[in-house]
């Protein structure tokens, strides 16, 4: 057969398997550089172990290719992280973690139509990659929180000096966090919606 | 130690967004609304349409595959005899997306499986559903 061996491909365990009751499904998108910590945070969060879907990578996208990061390799495909949490019987929430670097913004296309909202999450590492991500979230329409990854190695400014740094307006919340703690990582998930939930009050007051 | 400085490109998104001029023959809208709305089209049974599914489309096989169906349906339709994504059909098929939409859009117009629309987010999220979601966040 062609298709090698149809009957061998992993499915999903049985305690995978979502209610048939599941109707609906939202989602949430975790952006920010390599190694910042989107894989963990998704991991922590999931009721799965992360899954990861490929897309190939277009012409423009290796146009505008550089070496960052993929020495060893010739980047042709791309790969996507992601988990998921059963909100309700009916209901169901993924998180998708996407690398923010300019030459993967050919993910977006797709991922962030009718996504919830965003977390950036930083590294104060390399605090400029999230720079073209946030305005580039700007630019959508979609509406995200900050999450600063607390690497012990990592340079602590206090969150203020670093919303300056990202010139983030006062009503966007920046939190800090530990993408490997699963409270930590819910608590970033849950200034999202918060946040989003403040926006929707504002927008349409009850 | 300082942190770099980011330099927005938008420096004016935290403003008020300038009021568009209501156009004529358009109902004014309820309130201001920056995104248009996107609507998700699942097609009939004629099928002529491409299929605009999501990552998070949740399918539903209803039918054993038929001795018709290529491996690669009949992998999909074995998959999905529970609700799964899309993402998660081609996470475990190790296909592209875009390939498991093709897929999918056959199968969609053979009528072998049912695709469950996405919640997306309109101009506004809608309150009830922010609420289930942090509700579901907080039980984790």
């Amino acid at each position: 057969m062609d298709f090698n061996g149809s009957d061998t491909i992993p499915g999903p365990r049985t305690e995978d398997h979502l209610p048939q009751t599941a109707e609906a499904a939202v989602k949430i998108v975790i952006v920010g550089g390599f190694g910042v910590g989107k894989t963990t945070m998704v991991g922590s969060v999931s009721e799965i172990k992360p899954l990861t879907t490929e897309e190939t990578m277009t012409q423009a996208g290796i146009g505008v290719d550089d070496n960052y990061g993929s020495e060893t390799k010739t980047a042709t495909t791309v790969a996507m992280d992601f988990g998921r949490i059963s909100i309700t019987d009916q209901l169901v929430l993924y998180l998708f973690g996407t690398p923010g670097q300019e030459r993967f913004w050919f993910l977006w296309n797709g991922l962030f139509e009718g996504a919830l909202g965003a977390v950036v999450l930083v590294d104060t590492r390399r605090l400029e990659v999230s720079f073209d991500v946030m305005d580039r979230l700007e630019e959508r329409g979609v509406p995200f929180v900050v999450a600063v990854n607390t690497f012990p190695d990592g340079p602590r400014h206090p969150l203020d000096d670093l919303r300056t740094a990202l010139d983030l307006s006062e009503d966007i919340p920046i939190v800090e966090c530990d993408a490997r703690r699963r409270a930590s990582s819910r608590d970033v998930l849950m200034t999202l919606l918060q946040f989003l939930h403040s926006l929707a009050l504002e927008k349409a007051p009850v | 130690m300082t942190p770099p400085q980011r330099r927005r490109r938008f420096p004016k998104a935290s403003q008020e967004p300038t009021p568009q001029p209501p156009q004529e023959g358009q109902d004014p809208p309820e309130g201001p609304k920056k995104n248009p709305e996107r609507l998700y089209v699942i097609t009939g049974p004629d099928g002529t349409e491409r299929s605009e599914l999501d990552l998070v489309t949740l399918i539903v096989a209803h039918a054993d595959p038929p001795p018709s169906a290529t491996p690669e349906q009949a992998a999909l339709l074995r998959l999905c005899t529970a609700p799964l994504s899309v993402a998660e059909l081609s996470a475990y098929l190790s296909l592209p997306f875009s390939v498991v939409t093709v897929l999918l859009t056959e199968l969609l117009t053979a009528e072998l499986v049912t695709a469950r629309a996405p919640v997306i987010r309109q101009a506004l999220a809608d309150r009830s559903l922010l609420e289930a979601v942090m509700h579901g966040l907080q039980r984790l």
